[in-house]
């Protein structure tokens, strides 16, 4: 990976959900913290990954990225732009730029907008083009995803749930962005199609110079996708590296057990293959635990410093981040 | 695969709707009654054999015959023809109530479903409040208020009757607010205003359609109730309600209470059957996928 442009960096986000109590009178009784201060930053041109088990707060990160929620704290520059200070018609107009592929291609769709106009829809509000020629592009588009250019006039129900994936592919690249928040865009298909989708990704990734903030749970995926990958856990981010080096040299103890889950496709290998075994549960992000977020569950723990210190997420060299008192 | 078949074999969720629909016999049957109604209305005058408010005095109270098939009333005016006129009243007015209580109430509602808050307290504090009166008890508090005419009734009858509509429409949206096609189109930069109208309100829209469907024969009922104490259409006008008012003392005249009866029953039916075949064609929650 050259040395280029950075895209799109992160600073200190925080996306805090409040809870309260009470009808009328809303009393702030805590917060659910889903991301609790992560920074990174994403090049042009690149896939970073962002791993972490369910309710970690990896859909949330691309949501506040996106300023689909406002973030509590921190910021996102794009292009250099904060978008964290954007707002109404400033920030609707940067939404060209950055897209979204969601994870269940039967929520995402309207069901009662055809295909046509779901694609267009973004092509139309940012008055790019309008009539004939907007039906024109709609139908080079479904060409561009691998759908009949003729399913234009139709409605989202008629299709399978990888050609409604496909179109919201294509929704997310009719405006020509140039950032695709991935979220999960295949954990919600048949195995079989799931391929063909992140293939579909690649290919349009090398024709269209896209970068990628690609969500998902699937550690083999995000291997096959990623430049670069990210760990999550209860909010924060414990490990980011590139990905042959976190799939070698994984140093923070959840990514080696979540590494240690994924099967090997060799029987000889897989044989020697030993699991570590996280035991109990993710603790609450209501009440997340003090000092390292993983201590609860972590079985190289140092008693006084691992629960009472927040580790510092800090480059142990060759752009190789962790976030654990153990890795010195 | 030929190009034809795939261009041609789209349908919205509306056209698979309305197919159900017509397969529906009781719908269908309802939405006859109602159009028989609809003709009646129109050509009123063709099909009275006499002025709705025509009296003959020497006639008066004369029972069903073929000079006059539904009698006459007191004053000798002919019922059938009064009946025929009264479907130029009460149709109109039964859906000018539920056209208006339904805008009214979708449109506070959606507003109040989508951008909550303080507007959003105060609407729902006041749709409870009118929601905890029995709304014929409201209606006619309101009524006598304003004064006994056929408009004013109407302006009751909106205004108690917009708050089940709001009601409705606030919770559709709240459940539609969180799909992830109302994010998709947000974060595709989709204009809140837009967004509202072609994402959110088209798929609140059914319950919203099937409820009016169903008020609509309540409405005419209502309007009808209103009438029939006085608060209503006034004297002489053919309102089905004052003429089974008119009648309500006179036993032996059955044919005075019985045939306007009939009229607002037949109404009542037609709607309540094409509203249950509307629910069942429309209504996601009850169509198997």
């Amino acid at each position: 990976m050259p040395e280029n442009e950075i895209l799109l960096e992160v600073k200190n986000l925080k996306m805090w959900f409040p809870i309260t109590q009470g009808i009328i009178f809303q009393r702030h009784i805590g917060d659910i913290k889903a991301v609790d201060g992560i920074s990174f930053y994403i090049r042009r041109g690149e896939t970073l990954g962002l791993v972490g088990e369910s309710g970690c707060g990896k859909s949330t990160t691309g949501r506040a990225i996106l300023q689909l929620y406002r973030p509590t704290a921190g910021d996102v520059y794009f292009e250099g732009k904060n978008l964290c200070k954007l707002k109404g018609e400033e920030l609707r107009r940067m939404r060209r730029k950055m897209q979204m592929i969601f994870q269940d291609p039967y929520a995402s769709l309207n069901p009662r907008m055809t295909v046509g106009d779901i694609i267009g829809e973004p092509l139309e509000v940012h008055n790019i083009m309008k009539g004939k020629e907007l039906r024109e592009r709609v139908m080079e588009l479904l060409e561009i995803v691998g759908l009949n250019r003729y399913f234009i006039n139709r409605y989202p129900h008629e299709f399978s749930g990888g050609q409604r994936q496909r179109i919201g592919v294509a929704r997310a690249l009719a405006v020509q962005p140039d950032f695709i928040v991935c979220d999960e865009p295949i954990s919600a298909l048949d195995v079989s199609i799931q391929a063909q989708i992140i293939n579909l990704l690649e290919e349009l990734q090398a024709k269209f110079h896209l970068t990628y903030l690609f969500i998902a749970h699937d550690l083999s995926v995000v291997r096959h996708i990623s430049d670069r990958v990210a760990v999550m856990y209860l909010g924060k981010i414990v490990e980011l590296t590139t990905r042959d080096k976190l799939y070698s040299d994984a140093r923070h103890p959840y990514t080696q057990a979540l590494l240690s889950a994924v099967p090997i496709p060799d029987p000889v290998v897989e044989e020697k293959r030993k699991r570590i075994i996280l035991v109990g549960d993710v603790p609450s992000p209501a009440n997340p635990p003090k000092g390292c977020h993983f201590h609860t569950r972590c079985a190289l723990k140092i008693e006084g410093t691992c629960d009472v210190v927040e580790p510092e997420f800090k480059d142990i060299g060759g752009e190789h981040w962790v976030a654990c008192h153990r890795v010195a | 695969m030929g190009v034809g078949r795939i261009v041609r074999s789209s349908q919205s969720p509306w056209a698979r709707g309305l197919r159900t629909l017509i397969r529906n016999r009781m719908a269908m049957a309802g939405a006859a009654v109602i159009l028989i109604w609809v003709i009646v209305a129109i050509a009123a005058p063709w099909i009275a054999p006499y002025d709705a408010l025509a009296q003959k005095v020497e006639d008066r109270l004369s029972p069903p015959s073929p000079r006059h098939l539904f009698g006459t009333d007191e004053l000798g005016r002919d019922v059938f023809s009064r009946v025929v006129y009264g479907a130029r009243i009460s149709l109109p007015v039964g859906l000018v109530v539920i056209l208006f209580s339904m805008l009214m109430g979708a449109l506070v509602g959606a507003l109040a479903g989508y951008f909550g808050g303080a507007f959003d307290l105060l609407v729902m504090r006041v749709a409870d409040i009118t929601l905890a009166f029995p709304s014929i008890v409201l209606a006619l508090a309101i009524a006598s208020v304003l004064g006994p005419s056929l408009k004013n009734a109407v302006i009751a009858m909106i205004l108690v009757w917009w708050p089940e509509y709001a009601r409705l429409m606030r919770g559709q949206v709240l459940s539609v607010k969180h799909e992830d096609y109302v994010m998709a189109a947000q974060s595709v930069g989709v204009p809140q205003r837009r967004i509202l109208a072609r994402h959110i309100i088209p798929n609140t829209s059914a319950p919203i359609v099937i409820k009016a469907s169903l008020d609509a024969g309540s409405a005419i009922l209502n309007i009808a109730a209103l009438s029939f104490i006085g608060l209503g259409a006034v004297p002489p006008t053919p309102e089905w309600g004052a003429m089974i008012s008119l009648g309500r003392f006179k036993f032996y005249q059955w044919w005075l209470t019985t045939f306007p009866g009939l009229a607002v029953l037949s109404v009542v039916l037609g709607f309540n059957f094409l509203g249950d075949g509307l629910r069942d064609a429309f209504d996601p929650r009850l169509r198997s996928a």
